[in-house]
Formats: C-alpha cells, sequence, structure tokens
C-alpha cells in the first residue's frame, strides 16, 4: 500500500483540493511547479544552507538516561524544541518562503493558533526582506500576547480574525479568503500538511527533514537507522508526518500519533479528530473533521493551543483508516504531568503539544531493548503562564 | 428538462438572480422570502444553505450564515421549509451552499429531496470539476439538477472551456478576484474581462455575479451576459429592513423594472 499522495492529490480517499473557483489558478500554479522546485539542485541547496547555519540543524537526537530508566525502554528525544524560534515550524516556513521567490510572489500570508507558525513565518519573511500578514483569531491574540509582539519586532503585522469562532479554523478561513482578494503577487504559507493539494504533501516534504536526520543519527548511535517506535502529537499533524516521513513503508517501525484529549475524548472538550470526527470537507482537503450532524464544523478544545484543530491532515486521515499509525490520546492532566517529569527527569521544559507525545510512554508497553524515539516538536517556553496556572510542580 | 433550461432556451437578456440565506433573518423567513423575490419580479432564486466555514464569502454574507445557524438552520430543515415551495414558487430555484453539508446529508439522499422539492439546479463552489465528473454528475443529472460552474478573471481559456463543457443551464461568471460583496465596483479590468468572455462565443449563457448591488451596476453587467446575481446587496438590505415582504419586493423593481 502507498502511503504517499497519488498524480490526482490523494491519500487513498482522502485529500484533493476541494476550493472554490477564485482559488483555482493560485493552487494549480502551486500544484504544477512544486516538484520540479523543490527538486531542483539550487533550491536544495539553499534550504539545506539555510536548515543548517540559520535554523541549527542537525537537530541532536538525545538519549535521555533518566527517562529510559524510568519507562524501561532505550528513549531519545529528537530535539526540535532547539531549532531557531523554538519548534519543528521553521522547516516549512523556511522552504515554503523559497518556493514562494521562485513562483516570482513578493508578499506571504499566514495564519496561526498558538502563534509558532506566525512566529516561523514572520521570521522567515524579515530574513528575505518579504511582507508579511499572520491572520490570528481575537480569542487567540488574546491569550498568546508574547508571540503576537514577537511577530511584530519581526515586523509582521497580524490581522486579528474575527468572524465565527475566531481561532485557528477562522484564521485559515480568514488567510483564504484574503488570498482569494489577492491572487497574483501574494503566496499562502500554509503552517501544517492540511489544505488543498499539494499543500498537504508539500508541507510533509519540507518537514521530512526531522526522519531523515533521525535515521543517520540512530544509525550512528545504535547501529540501525530504524528505532522501535517513533512518538508523535499530531493536531494538524505536521511534526508527526516530519517524523514518519521516512519510515512510512518500515513496516517493523511502530508509529504512534498522541491527539489531544481535552478533557477527556468524550467529555465534549476533546480535540481527538480521529476518534470524533468523520469524513469531511475543510479548508480544501476531504479528510476525517469534527462536526456536528448537519456538516457544521465544530469547536475543539485541547489546553494546548496548537493542537485545537477540528480536522487533521489528509495523509494522516489515511495512515489512520489503513492502520498504519496508531492514534491515541492524551488529556490535558497526562500532558500537564508528562511535561513537569520531562522537566525534572531530563531538564527539558517542553511545549505543551510535545508533552501529548510523551503520554504515550506510560500508555503503552515497550520492551526494556526497545529503541523509541519522541519528538520533541517544541519548547514550552510559550507555554510558561499555561504551566504556572496549571501548578502541581 | 428543469425550469432553468427551459428559461435559458429562449436566450434571454436582463435576466435577475436573487441569492438569499436560507433561515435567515429569522428561522422560518425562507419561504416568505422566496415568494416575495418572485413578487418583485427577479427570474431566479438563490437559496444559500449556511456553513460554518464558508471561505469564498465576505463579511455579509458570513455574518447572515452565522444567523441562520444560531436559528437553528439546518440542510434537513431546509428541506422541510421548501417541501411544498412548488405550489407558491413558479420560476427556477438553485441551491446554493458548501460540499461538507451536502456530503454529510449524503449526496444521493440530497439530489432525491431536491428533485422532490422542485430545486432546478445546484451551485457548489467548492466542488471541483474533476469531482462533479467523477462523482456527482451523474446523481445530479439523473435527479434533473443542473450544475452550475464559477469563472473568474483568473480562470484559463481552457479552463473556461472545460466548465462551458460541463455546463447544461448558465455559468456563473465572478466579475472580480473577490470574496462575495467586496466593493469593487466595475471598472475597465472587469469590462475587458466581460469582453473577452463575449469574444469567446461560449455555448452557454452566463450570469454575472460578485460585486453587482443596484441598478446601475445590474445595468451595466447585462451588455455584456444573460442577466447578473445579486447577494451581499440583498442580504444587506433584509438585514437592515423592518417590513420584510415589502421591502423585498421594492428592491427587485427598483433594479429591474424599466423607469
Amino acid at each position: 500500500m502507498s502511503y504517499q499522495v497519488d498524480e490526482r492529490g490523494y491519500y487513498g480517499e482522502f485529500g484533493g483540493a476541494f476550493i472554490p473557483e477564485m482559488l483555482y489558478p493560485n493552487v494549480e500554479e502551486l500544484r504544477r511547479n512544486y516538484l520540479d522546485i523543490i527538486n531542483s539542485d539550487d533550491f536544495q541547496a539553499e534550504f539545506h544552507h539555510l536548515l543548517r547555519d540559520y535554523v541549527g540543524r542537525p537537530s541532536p537526537l538525545y538519549f535521555c538516561e533518566r527517562l529510559s530508566e524510568k519507562y524501561q525502554a532505550r528513549i531519545y528525544l529528537k530535539r526540535e524544541d532547539l531549532n531557531h524560534t523554538g519548534a519543528h515550524k521553521v522547516n516549512n516556513t523556511i522552504g515554503q518562503i523559497l518556493l514562494a521567490r521562485k513562483l516570482g510572489k513578493q508578499k506571504i500570508i499566514a495564519e496561526t493558533g498558538a502563534g509558532q507558525h506566525g512566529v516561523a513565518t514572520a521570521t522567515v519573511c524579515a530574513l528575505m526582506g518579504m511582507e508579511c500578514k499572520v491572520f490570528m483569531g481575537e480569542v487567540d491574540i488574546e491569550r498568546q500576547k508574547p508571540n503576537v509582539e514577537r511577530m511584530k519586532i519581526l515586523g509582521a503585522e497580524v490581522i486579528p480574525a474575527s468572524s465565527g469562532s475566531r481561532t485557528l479554523k477562522d484564521a485559515t478561513n480568514e488567510a483564504m479568503r484574503y488570498w482569494i482578494n489577492h491572487p497574483t503577487d501574494t503566496h499562502y504559507i500554509i503552517g501544517s500538511v492540511v489544505g488543498p493539494h499539494p499543500y498537504p504533501d508539500m508541507v510533509a516534504r519540507f518537514q521530512s527533514v526531522i526522519s531523515e536526520e533521525m535515521k543517520l543519527q540512530l544509525k550512528e548511535k545504535t547501529g540501525s537507522p530504524n528505532p522501535d517506535a517513533v512518538l508523535a502529537c499530531v493536531g494538524g499533524g505536521s511534526n508527526a508526518i516530519g517524523s514518519f516521513y521516512h519510515y512510512l513503508d518500515e513496516l517493523d517501525v511502530r508509529l504512534i500519533a498522541v491527539e489531544a484529549g481535552g478533557m477527556g475524548v468524550n467529555s465534549g472538550k476533546s480535540a481527538a479528530t480521529t476518534q470524533l470526527g468523520g469524513m469531511g470537507i475543510l479548508h480544501g482537503s476531504k479528510t476525517l473533521l469534527m462536526q456536528t450532524e448537519d456538516g457544521q464544523v465544530t469547536e475543539p478544545y485541547s489546553i494546548s493551543a496548537g493542537l485545537d484543530y477540528p480536522g487533521i491532515g489528509p495523509q494522516h486521515a489515511h495512515l489512520k483508516s489503513s492502520g498504519r499509525v496508531e492514534y491515541i490520546d492524551a488529556t490535558d492532566e497526562e500532558a500537564m504531568t508528562a511535561g513537569i517529569e520531562l522537566s525534572k527527569l531530563e531538564g527539558i521544559i517542553p511545549a505543551i503539544e510535545s508533552a501529548h507525545a510523551l503520554v504515550a510512554l506510560s500508555k503503552l508497553k515497550f520492551a526494556k531493548e526497545d529503541v523509541v524515539v519522541v519528538n520533541m516538536s517544541g519548547r514550552g517556553d510559550k507555554d510558561l503562564e499555561t504551566y504556572i496556572k496549571w501548578g502541581k510542580y | 428538462m428543469n425550469r432553468l433550461q427551459t428559461l435559458f432556451n429562449s436566450k434571454p437578456k436582463n435576466l435577475l438572480s436573487v441569492y438569499f440565506t436560507a433561515g435567515f433573518p429569522e428561522l422560518n423567513d425562507t419561504l416568505p422570502v422566496m415568494k416575495a423575490i418572485q413578487e418583485g419580479g427577479a427570474d431566479i432564486i438563490e437559496i444559500g444553505i449556511p456553513f460554518s466555514d464558508p471561505i469564498a464569502d465576505g463579511p455579509t454574507i458570513q455574518a447572515s450564515g452565522k444567523k441562520a445557524l444560531t436559528n437553528g438552520m439546518t440542510l434537513k430543515l431546509l428541506f422541510n421549509q421548501i417541501e411544498s415551495m412548488r405550489k407558491k414558487i413558479d420560476i427556477p430555484v438553485l441551491l446554493m451552499g458548501y460540499l461538507n453539508p451536502v456530503i454529510q446529508f449524503g449526496v444521493e439522499n440530497f439530489a432525491m429531496k431536491c428533485k422532490e422539492c422542485g430545486i432546478d439546479g445546484l451551485i457548489l463552489p467548492d466542488m471541483p470539476l474533476y469531482e462533479f465528473e467523477t462523482l456527482y454528475k451523474e446523481v445530479f443529472a439523473s435527479h434533473g439538477l443542473s450544475s452550475v460552474f464559477l469563472v473568474t478573471p483568473q480562470t484559463s481559456d481552457e479552463r473556461i472551456r472545460q466548465v462551458d463543457e460541463a455546463t447544461d443551464s448558465f455559468i456563473y461568471l465572478v466579475s472580480s478576484s473577490a470574496t462575495t460583496g467586496a466593493k469593487s465596483g466595475l471598472g475597465s479590468d472587469q469590462l475587458e474581462y466581460f469582453k473577452k468572455i463575449e469574444g469567446m462565443k461560449l455555448n452557454s449563457p452566463t450570469l454575472i455575479g460578485f460585486g453587482i448591488s443596484n441598478r446601475e451596476s445590474f445595468e451595466a453587467v447585462c451588455g455584456y451576459s444573460n442577466g447578473a446575481i445579486i447577494g451581499s446587496a440583498f442580504i444587506d438590505m433584509m438585514a437592515a429592513s423592518n417590513n420584510l415582504s415589502e421591502d423585498i419586493v421594492r428592491f427587485i423593481k427598483r433594479i429591474k423594472e424599466p423607469t
């Protein structure tokens, strides 16, 4: 079975490009050109130069002695939290801004929820001297003030999304509307493996550097490029796809994605899309979606602003339905506890998103000699306020 | 042949199609609004199915959809409201909306309900042409439903020809690169684009929409097409109205009736 996108932009029955005609020329331009541009030698050279010298890649693969002792397995962290701007998001924004330049676009727009993708976009726009507008829900602007100011310092304009529920999905709607109204000079940098084809595939390719490095690092440290399991959190799903990408066809590697269970999957306050969602269409792709019986998209909830998206990337929907990846969930409580535990045991305060991935260590059974990699997708600095409010440390 | 096809067969000019959101401003206004639109002298009615995430719509239609959903509007309820509309409404009626509610309803079931209610056509802007051809065309056509596609100033000539080929009623010409209700007006760029389309000598008739708000803009575009579609300006009027039926009739007469 293929786990990658087909010619028509589908992963099994998921994916496609369900967009109004107004967006068709932009998305089609991207579709026709993205592979040629990404695969060209000069693009690759510039991309890897920036990942090395600007982002600080390769990100370390760190063996956690005390965590391994506690969970009785050989646990490694892939340290995406050590990237410039503090998360994996920048891998994608570097790739897309180089692509946008090749397409002759002068302006960049982006959506953001917690603000990490917004900051990563504002950063690369400053680097390239390009105009940047970031759409952010009014509710998120209120609860993520430091990231709003970071974007402004970097020269971006933060545009409040006041429609709908005023969170990430509405910021995405507003960005798409802006793109409809400015079709020729603007590129839209989507922050996750969501959106119409070719976005999910394009973002996955840029994030695939995570598992590419993991293979080399594991080979050096353990003698084999393949671990027994890879764990990652999933909202839209870009860090998870990035850390699974080069293992999808290595069927002896267990791949585990952890969704945000919020207050509990059946509490009505959750973001566990693969458990609560059904087939639907949002933001240009057919995927699993949290919605009412009438097909209205519902508001997800998680303590982590980076995971509360009502959909999931179409490739994840396919990986779920084909059974290649196991999807489990972690509640707010479990994630916060795991985040504080990592801080105490290893001196690493994780982003609350990434703390969800750690919960899998206690939920799943591993053998003592199993090599388990947890993708540490971001650092916890941005979440300090949430940790403080949570207390219990 | 459905009512839309019959209407366009007579090669009509100066057609006015009016868009409004189902369940707006009040939940049970759907049918009274339709009656008033017909009474005012409009030629076609487009009923908007409200959706939580309408990415092609500007603030006016977004707000009307949000209000309708808050009122409790659903697709199921809409079919109940318009079940007997053909006792009162004899002009063509289309449903316009995003694909997700249709898919949740079940495409086959949706098409059947449309037929039962006397719907003539569908405008589903986020339904791709390819998916239409391969998945939906047969179902819709077998229930007597015409599918209407959009063409914008950015649409390539090749694609315009494809749309023309797929059309069995009319093409929806979007006047500018914009979401609905944008006050771009009708400048020289728009007129050039309308002329270009005219020059392509398409088989299908066209209606021009987006940015048409009054008699002046209506008359301006009717010179290049078979008529025009008014949506956001109509909904703005409804939102401000204290006497809905009367205001609707007056609004439409002001646009349509010869002075």
